[in-house]
């Protein structure tokens, strides 16, 4: 018996490496092989428990976002730890904190299709000052609703979203320039635009002649950060899959990967596989800030949403914009340029001295890094091998830099060290593979669990990164962590990058499901957290600042209860007078200014999720009775040793009831 | 008195003022839920803490053991205190102009008495709001009262207390030194006086 175990367990690399090779990934000099132990040990450094070790009561050295792709959310974990320490609600509703759900929040996620409470979170972004993270904001887009909110890092509370018109899948998005002059967000889907605002109702067979692509210039204010659609530019119809700016010599520039430059109109799988060259399409924003100023761009009706969350009130306030400029390629020359890159390129990536051009072609052999001086040469030369609706494309070679020869398979994204290094990921054959940018040979290979989709170092897409992490984030988890049923956690893995070769240190299971994600150190957004907000400063016009204030009034159908909340009860905590059918508001005001000290609301019955109110502000749950009876109410965060009994009644009294409206809390002392 | 004694009188008047900028006393309170701790600061005028919501948070925290909350306008000595401290500095300095000897010993014991009644005075309020607690609080603990300790740390349930005096108390303290060093470096200045009177 325990024989047979033993020569189980000895076949079994063995085994995994044939049926990794069965599966098409043939792993070429991937150093975990058989005889080297399991694989899920290989390449774990021996100290790697003491390099992420945090101990209780220290704080990380980084903080990193990581996108929560299909939850809508952002979650922020410590690095290196790999700790959880918040989900910021961005696109999602979210019931641990009533966002979305409670009346201030609800106007965030309005859209001109509606209320829509989920999207797609695939790429946070950093704000920039002179090329560098700067810690003040971050921008995130909403791929299935074309969306790009604004999250501010000294709250970790989403601010702004903005839908962006003429776009259908914002995936390409949102990438700021050096100095946030623009964040910018290109099209994953090219749609049939009817040029007033929406999608033309055409026949799919039309593709080629309809369907049109965009890419949306988003002007940031230099100081709050309010987000504007300053213009787009409205491109041939291809998909639009990735992009980055440049830096340095090239920060007047952004790439964009495109496939899909067959135009087909179904089954993408293969009808955009077709091409053994599809595009990087480079753009000059500068200019086109400069044609749109000088009015070459036109106007067109558009309908969008515009939500704005107010610093003072904490209301969010939705505001339909009814037009947007466009330029186009074809009026604009110089503007925009396409550079032939291999079979459907995914991830464009400007290394940190902005020469360097990146493209990793899940489908290539290898991966083509073009050259930023070149490019500008061809543009002189007018090396050009036909054109595209009026834009210029280039011969391969007059712009190709070099080739990084079997990098490994299904190259994504590449990240860089600030050393001279870039760091490709691979999704075929699991792995992070380092190459040298001076000769673009490979120098080393981490295998990583399972199949790797965006990798990131700090600063590692800015001018100068942070060298000493990397983050794998994978696309498969299987039997990475103890199983949960069908479901899974998504699997992280933290890589050491200081040194000549790359150690693995951690894995860490993330919730649902980083694609991209930004780090930062610590102390550029630790010191500015806000602990609580100040209650002088709440200006909710429905706030009441002290319990002598608070108020029960009835507005027809509409019952206001004007609550407090402070250590340990709520006031009032008797209300009587509400009848079956009203609309009852509860506008609850944290009293308490200090910090960790949220209190929750929650009543029985209610459609909705709880409400938790922050110190110093005011938010709303709305309530609509349906039957006749005495309601509880509490309060739902453990605020205090009396929390328990931090609690109230609310009495309901059928339609037409003589009851008066009447509130209160505690008894008066009888007179001594 | 020379001319250097009157001015060191007129400083010690002066740095009375030293109450106007700063807290003549702290309570520091440290709890394991507050890491950062909690303070409260008395001023001659006012009293509030380290943050904005302080004085508010210790309300809060009193309120469990039934002990009515503290608010500025609850006590008049923080009304009379500011005119009491004007009232020294200005005789003060008119001391130090009339450069009576006499004088300064007068300002020098009335300026202690009134800081020892001062002190007095705060201990009776810790007293008052230590131990007339509401009998109706929901945290009832036999036998026990709440009084901060007047100087230096006592344990109150969760809470370790200290007290100490502030920058504003060290006015008060400068005050007295200064202008007792006055009085005893001018006897000679007197004396010699004296002396010349005889001779003459």
């Amino acid at each position: 018996m325990k024989s047979l175990f033993t020569t189980i367990k000895k076949a079994a690399p063995a085994a995994a490496f044939t049926l990794a090779l069965a599966g098409g990934a043939v792993l070429q000099g991937c150093s975990s092989g058989p005889g080297e132990g399991s694989a899920t040990a290989a390449g774990v450094a021996s100290d790697a428990a003491q390099a992420v070790y945090v101990a209780p009561g220290k704080h990380d050295e980084y903080y990193s976002f990581l996108s929560g792709g299909f939850n809508g959310q952002m979650s922020v974990y410590g690095l290196p730890s790999g700790r959880l320490l918040k989900i910021i609600p961005v696109f999602t509703q979210h019931g641990e904190n009533g966002y979305g759900y409670n009346e201030e929040s609800k106007a965030m996620l309005n859209t001109s299709h509606g209320f829509v409470p989920w999207d797609d979170l695939h790429h946070p972004k950093l704000s920039r000052t002179n090329g560098m993270t700067d810690g003040r904001w971050l921008f995130a887009n909403g791929n299935n609703t074309p969306r790009v909110a604004r999250v501010d890092l000294t709250t970790f509370e989403t601010v702004e979203i903005m839908e962006i018109p003429n776009s259908a899948g914002n995936h390409c998005s949102p990438y700021p320039t050096d100095n946030n002059e623009y964040v910018i967000a290109g099209t994953r889907f090219s749609v049939p635009l009817d040029m007033k605002g929406g999608t033309a109702d055409v026949s799919m067979d039309e593709y080629k002649d309809k369907f049109r692509g965009s890419i949306s210039f988003i002007k940031v204010d230099k100081d709050k950060g309010d987000m504007e659609l300053d213009f787009q530019i409205l491109v041939p119809g291809f998909d639009y899959d990735l992009a980055n700016g440049g830096k340095g010599p090239s920060s007047d520039w952004v790439f964009f990967t495109t496939y899909n430059t067959e135009r087909a109109g179904t089954l993408k799988e293969l009808g955009a596989s077709q091409n053994d060259r599809d595009y990087l399409a480079a753009v000059n924003w500068k200019l086109a800030a400069k044609y749109a100023a000088e009015g070459k761009a036109k106007e067109m009706p558009a309908y969008y949403y515009h939500n704005k969350m107010d610093k003072d009130t904490h209301i969010a306030k939705s505001t339909i914009k009814k037009t947007v400029r466009y330029l186009l390629p074809e009026d604009c020359p110089g503007m925009m340029y396409l550079i032939p890159a291999p079979k459907s390129p995914h991830g464009i990536d400007v290394d940190p001295s902005g020469e360097h051009m990146v493209v990793s072609g899940k489908l290539a052999a290898t991966i083509p890094v073009f050259s930023f001086s070149k490019m500008q040469k061809a543009i002189e030369d007018k090396a050009f091998d036909g054109e595209i609706n009026g834009i210029p494309v280039f011969k391969y070679e007059s712009v190709l830099k070099a080739e990084v020869p079997e990098p490994g398979l299904g190259p994504l994204h590449t990240e860089f060290d600030g050393k001279g290094n870039a760091y490709t990921s691979m999704f075929v054959s699991s792995e992070v593979v380092k190459w040298k940018l001076s000769d673009f040979t490979v120098v080393d290979r981490m295998p990583v669990y399972y199949s790797v989709g965006h990798l990131m170092i700090p600063g590692g897409d800015t001018h100068t990164p942070d060298g000493k992490y990397l983050v794998a984030m994978n696309k498969i988890t299987k039997d990475r962590y103890l199983p949960t049923g069908p479901e899974l956690a998504h699997s992280a893995q933290l890589i050491d990058i200081s040194g000549e070769k790359m150690r693995m240190l951690l894995d860490f299971p993330t919730v649902a499901e980083p694609h991209y994600a930004q780090a930062i150190k610590a102390d550029k957004i630790a010191p500015n957290s806000v602990k609580f907000y100040d209650l002088a400063k709440n200006k909710h016009p429905h706030a009441v600042k002290k319990e002598s204030d608070a108020s029960v009034t009835r507005e027809g159908n509409v019952v206001r209860v004007k609550m407090t909340a402070i250590r340990s009860h709520m006031t009032p905590d008797n209300i009587e007078g509400v009848q079956v059918g009203d609309t009852v508001l509860f506008h609850v005001t944290n009293l308490e200014q200090d910090w960790d000290v949220p209190h929750g609301f929650a009543v029985m019955g209610a459609n909705t999720a709880e409400t938790l109110i922050m110190p110093g502000a005011t938010q709303t749950l709305r309530w609509v009775p349906k039957k006749a009876g005495v309601f509880p109410f509490y309060c739902t965060d453990f605020c205090s040793a009396l929390h328990q009994e931090m609690q109230g009644y609310i009495r309901v009294s059928p339609k037409g009831s003589p009851v008066p409206i009447s509130f209160s809390t505690g008894k008066k002392k009888p007179a001594a | 008195m020379k001319a250097y004694h009157k001015v060191l009188m007129m400083i010690a008047s002066l740095s009375l003022g030293l109450l106007f900028l700063f807290p003549m006393w702290k309570i520091y309170l440290k709890a394991p839920q507050y890491p950062e701790g909690l303070e409260m600061h008395i001023w001659v005028n006012k009293i509030s803490g380290d943050t904005e919501g302080s004085l508010q948070n210790f309300n809060i925290l009193n309120h469990y053991i039934g002990m009515e909350p503290i608010h500025a306008e609850s006590f008049a000595e923080l009304k009379i205190m500011p005119y009491i401290v004007i009232f020294f500095m200005v005789t003060g300095i008119l001391v130090a102009l009339l450069g009576n000897r006499k004088l300064v010993l007068s300002w020098v014991v009335m300026l202690m008495i009134g800081g020892a009644v001062g002190i007095a005075d705060f201990y009776m309020w810790l007293n008052k709001f230590g131990t007339n607690l509401d009998p109706t609080a929901p945290i009832k603990v036999p036998g026990m009262t709440y009084v901060p300790p007047l100087l230096g740390s006592k344990t109150l349930l969760n809470f370790d207390a200290l007290s100490l005096p502030a920058i504003g108390s060290l006015g008060i303290g400068l005050a007295i030194l200064l202008a007792g060093l006055v009085y005893f470096f001018s006897r000679n200045t007197v004396q010699v006086k004296t002396a010349k009177k005889v001779m003459a």
